[in-house]
């Protein structure tokens, strides 16, 4: 055992005064002495196999014996794509994640719209990569296992005037090779019934859709982690030095070090790029606040309702969900906090307001929630994708706001097979495989095929959530992947268990204790999201 | 497929009542499902006292108050079905239902009464401002944690809302040792039970502000501390006269909510409460042989009364599989709530199938004090009985003789009146 071994101890234990859940097995190691930490017959046996995937990264990182070839900063979807891409290629990837969990921040916060691309300026980045990755998002979802429906836009015209405007758009798109089709004001209400009587045309997009921006990421990870990458999560970067022609990226948890940096990290994108070298771009979060209804019946809309920009604001869409939900929103706010996710009343009157104007007998009552996202903004105008000024090893992918989501399959393609190809050798991994192993969504399943994996595993018969009719088979599956779901905000955006009207009123418990045994932590330990958001104070007298 | 005569969905109190009720009259197949792994349902959380009353003529806890109606269905041999979850009823009584150990099954039942309770409207329903930190929970939930699992869920701990579960939770969790701070109740009267707010929150000394909301959630990821607003005649917050309160807890007891999903998506006729719209055999209007009772029909606030619907359900039911309930489409009276009325249950009076007196069941929007309850067929007052005080958080029960109520159907209006103007 080298010297350093002892710091590391001492590191870790330091961890685990910080994170709860982390911190039961790092004060275990603490016990074990230096040769046990770093072998295997330190893990107790029923140990939870996400610890191991997340101690195993952090310790090669710290024993430093691994440098890494790429370094990705920040697990939301552009992270997920740089990492499944990357995992293609024989390379050390590491992902460094300040959440608990992937896709935890805008990628998790949004209307969950896979865009046409007839929208943004032709020629900007927005444009050819929101183009791209609707053309990606079949063969992904297909592989990634992730619910997506290409149901069509339609953006709505409820004054005379604004045909001019969808004209102009259908220009745009054809520009950006997306096809569109002007609708009379008959065909948009065959198509839906709901609109506003005063609708004057619409432009159809049929290549839009929707998608479950959860389980995309998380199973863009989880497909990169099957492939060999690593991830840390609950890790906040707090220095990134460059020395002897890498980088030490040094960070709340420890230092790690790698070749390339990538830096995907959403709003704070621009902090990271300033800890290498001065920028001239910023990103300034801009909040969107929405409406969830309960899919209390299909049919309000059936596509992506857009109005137009007017005087009256910008743009409040209508749509469903891929779990038949539906997202009233969002509004657009500049904000200067990058962790301000609060709701608040005027502005939803507003989102409520501008989204009736478009269909007029939106059901608010079957409201279940409210949340608000934070777009990460750039000063450019554009998505800011490229290597940093000073440095062509580090690389920017930044400012990816609306269409990121789309966007993100193709921007992770391009910086893969353009940016860092000339940097490192790429070379194929035999042993990859693009699909992650299909999941059982009892929901989604005929009679006949839920007799089959009940037969199979009974556990898919023991229901947990009632409202979304989540079992516990299936929640037990997402728990065994590679991927470290560790909170029971992971659960719930991975199973929906929690997502329905009653919120988790009467799951919760279940999730709770079910979370407990599986990181094998007490009940009290257990997160709800992010660090100190235990649910449970004490036992009871 | 197989056919049972009568499926119960539901095993609480209201199920388990109908279920007694429909053997009684001579029901032999039935069939409960029970989505828990008791019978009982919510009384299984429901540890205080104060259940029976009317029904034994005793204070019972809820465990004690449930067991003797598990009894009652044990000693009948009905049967029951437990960690059984019903994902799907159709209008022509096919239920569909998943557990361990059977599959995935869909019955023929030839009636169906559905009996499954209700949930908690929460934070996400009335979209509090600000963040959304872990720490805002319902009462419910935090009384399940602490009653069914025994973990308190904080230390300081503020209240919205002045629901029965919220006092109740006031009271348990003072005693557990957490500080409770206050309950903000957004109408300008409280909405429990007067015995609730004495024993629950004047004993404790825990202040009760009417006419006010949380108007913002503080806290990343732990709730940190809840802002509290006075509000104006349009339930607005009033700038000006928020109050911050350090907390780790905000409970939640803002309602509940008929949990009527099933029969909604099967496009059963629901009425203002969110429940089934039901005849006055609790049997719905637009769905025959499909019955409903308890807090899946509407919220109830004494279970002495959910059981005795979950009787009337039951009953008719065996009526209806026996074929003494007609189906026939005779005149029939649609009630109304009228001026100072939340709702009225039952939503329709079929007159061919009425007993000797029909019941009616409502609440009043707000409290009055002398009042004439009236109760009109057509426009006509037909009756009216003063009320020296009457409050939205107590359900009233009115019986009238079936005979006041004509044959040729239309309205019968229940509207509050002023003494004076009369």
């Amino acid at each position: 055992m080298d010297a350093g071994g002892g710091s590391l101890v001492t590191i870790l234990y330091l961890f685990c005064f910080e994170d709860g859940i982390l911190g039961a097995f790092f004060a275990f190691g603490h016990l074990c002495d230096d040769k046990d930490i770093l072998g295997t017959n330190c893990i107790p046996k029923n140990r939870a196999f996400p610890i191991h995937v997340l101690t195993f990264s952090l310790l090669r990182a710290y024993n430093g014996a691994h440098m890494k070839d790429i370094i990705i900063i920040g697990a939301g979807a552009i992270g997920a794509f740089l990492a499944r891409n990357l995992s293609k290629y024989e390379l050390n990837v590491l992902v460094i994640e300040k959440e608990n969990d992937v896709g935890d921040a805008t990628s998790m916060a949004n209307s969950a719209i896979v865009h046409s691309g007839y929208d943004p300026v032709p020629g900007t980045n927005k444009a050819r990569f929101n183009v791209e990755g609707n053309k990606l998002f079949p063969k992904i979802c297909e592989e990634l296992d992730v619910e997506f429906e290409q149901c069509g836009s339609l953006t709505v015209a409820t004054e005379p005037k604004q045909l001019e405007m969808l004209k102009e758009l259908a220009r745009r798109g054809e520009l950006n090779g997306v096809p569109t089709k002007l609708l009379t004001p008959e065909e948009v209400k065959a198509l839906e019934p709901n609109i506003t009587p005063e609708v004057q045309g619409a432009l159809l997009c049929p290549t839009a859709g929707i998608v479950n921006p959860f389980t995309l990421v998380a199973h863009a990870f989880e497909n990169a982690l099957d492939n060999g990458v690593e991830l840390a999560l609950g890790t906040t970067v707090t220095a990134i030095r460059h020395e002897n022609g890498h980088y030490q990226v040094q960070t709340d948890k420890g230092t790690f070090e790698a070749k390339v940096v990538i830096n995907a990290a959403g709003v704070a994108a621009d902090h990271i790029a300033s800890l290498v070298e001065e920028i001239d771009w910023s990103i300034q979060p801009r909040k969107g606040e929405y409406y969830v209804l309960d899919h209390y019946a299909p049919g309000l809309v059936n596509h992506v309702l857009f109005p137009l920009p007017s005087e009256k604001g910008k743009g409040i869409l209508v749509t469903m969900t891929t779990a038949g939900n539906y997202l009233v929103g969002p509004s657009s706010e500049f904000v200067d906090d990058k962790d301000d996710h609060s709701t608040d009343l005027p502005t939803l009157a507003n989102v409520r307001a501008q989204a009736t104007n478009m269909v007029p007998k939106i059901p608010f009552r079957e409201q279940i929630r409210t949340f608000a996202g934070l777009r990460a903004t750039p000063s450019t105008h554009d998505f800011i994708i490229g290597p940093s000024k000073s440095h062509e090893d580090f690389i920017n992918v930044a400012g990816i706001e609306s269409p990121g989501l789309v966007s993100s399959p193709a921007i992770g393609e391009y910086v893969v097979e353009h940016l860092v190809r000339p940097l490192l050798d790429l070379k194929p991994k035999k042993s990859y495989n693009p699909c992650v192993k299909k999941y059982v969504t009892l929901s989604r399943l005929s009679e006949e095929q839920k007799k089959e994996v009940i037969a199979k595993n009974p556990h898919y018969g023991e229901m947990i959530c009632n409202c979304e009719k989540v079992s516990l088979g299936e929640i037990e599956d997402v728990l065994s992947r590679s991927l470290p779901t560790l909170t029971i905000k992971a659960i719930k955006k991975r199973t929906r268990a929690g997502f329905g009207k009653c919120q988790g009123g009467f799951c919760q418990p279940k999730v709770l204790f079910l979370l407990a045994k599986h990181l094998g932590v007490s009940p009290l330990e257990v997160l709800y999201d992010r660090s100190g958001s235990e649910i449970l104070d004490k036992e009871a007298k | 497929m197989e056919t049972r005569d009568l499926v119960i969905i539901g095993g609480g109190s209201a199920g388990m009542a109908a279920a007694v009720a429909a053997y009684d009259k001579g029901i032999r197949d039935i069939l409960i499902l029970e989505r828990t792994e008791f019978l009982g349902g919510i009384l299984n959380q429901c540890i205080h006292n104060g259940f029976g009353l009317t029904h034994f003529k005793e204070e019972l806890t809820g465990p004690e108050f449930l067991t003797r109606f598990v009894k009652q269905v044990q000693e009948r041999g009905i049967e029951y079905k437990l960690h059984t979850n019903v994902v799907a009823v159709t209008k022509d009584k096919k239920v569909s239902y998943v557990n361990a150990k059977d599959g995935a099954i869909t019955l023929q039942a030839k009636a169906i009464v559905m009996a499954a309770g209700c949930y908690e409207r929460n934070a996400g329903a009335i979209g509090i401002p600000g963040e959304r930190p872990a720490g805002v929970i319902t009462a419910g939930q935090a009384q399940l944690y602490l009653n069914e699992y025994g973990y308190l869920v904080g230390k300081k701990v503020f209240i919205l809302g002045s629901g029965d579960i919220g006092l109740i939770m006031a009271r348990r969790m003072t005693l557990e040792g957490a500080k409770v701070l206050g309950v903000a109740e957004l109408m300008p009267y409280s909405n429990g039970l007067n015995r609730n707010i004495q024993q629950c929150l004047i004993d404790f000394n825990i202040p009760l502000y009417l006419s006010h909301t949380v108007s913002k959630i503080i806290g990343k990821g732990k709730l940190e501390a809840i802002e509290i607003s006075q509000v104006d005649e349009k339930f607005r917050p009033i700038p000006g006269t928020e109050k911050r309160f350090d907390v780790d807890t905000l409970l939640l007891s803002i309602g509940l909510i008929p949990n009527n999903d099933l029969l909604d998506k099967a496009g059963v006729a629901k009425s203002s409460t969110r429940g089934a719209s039901v005849d006055e055999h609790m049997q719905s209007i637009n769905a025959p042989g499909i019955f409903s009772c308890g807090n899946v029909l509407h919220v109830h606030d004494l279970v002495d009364y959910v059981v005795a619907e979950g009787a009337v359900a039951g009953e008719a039911a065996a009526s209806y599989l026996q074929g003494t309930l007609k189906e026939s489409e005779g005149p029939c009276l649609e009630t109304v709530a009228g001026e100072g009325i939340g709702y009225v249950v039952p939503s329709r009076i079929n007159l061919a199938n009425a007993g000797e007196n029909v019941e009616l069941k409502f609440r009043v929007r707000k409290p009055s004090k002398n009042v004439y309850v009236t109760y009109s067929l057509n426009g006509q007052v037909l009756k009216k009985t003063l009320k020296p005080a009457i409050i939205p958080s107590e359900m009233e029960i009115a019986r009238l003789p079936r005979n006041l109520l004509g044959e040729e159907g239309g309205t019968l209006t229940v509207s509050l009146l002023a003494k004076e103007e009369n």
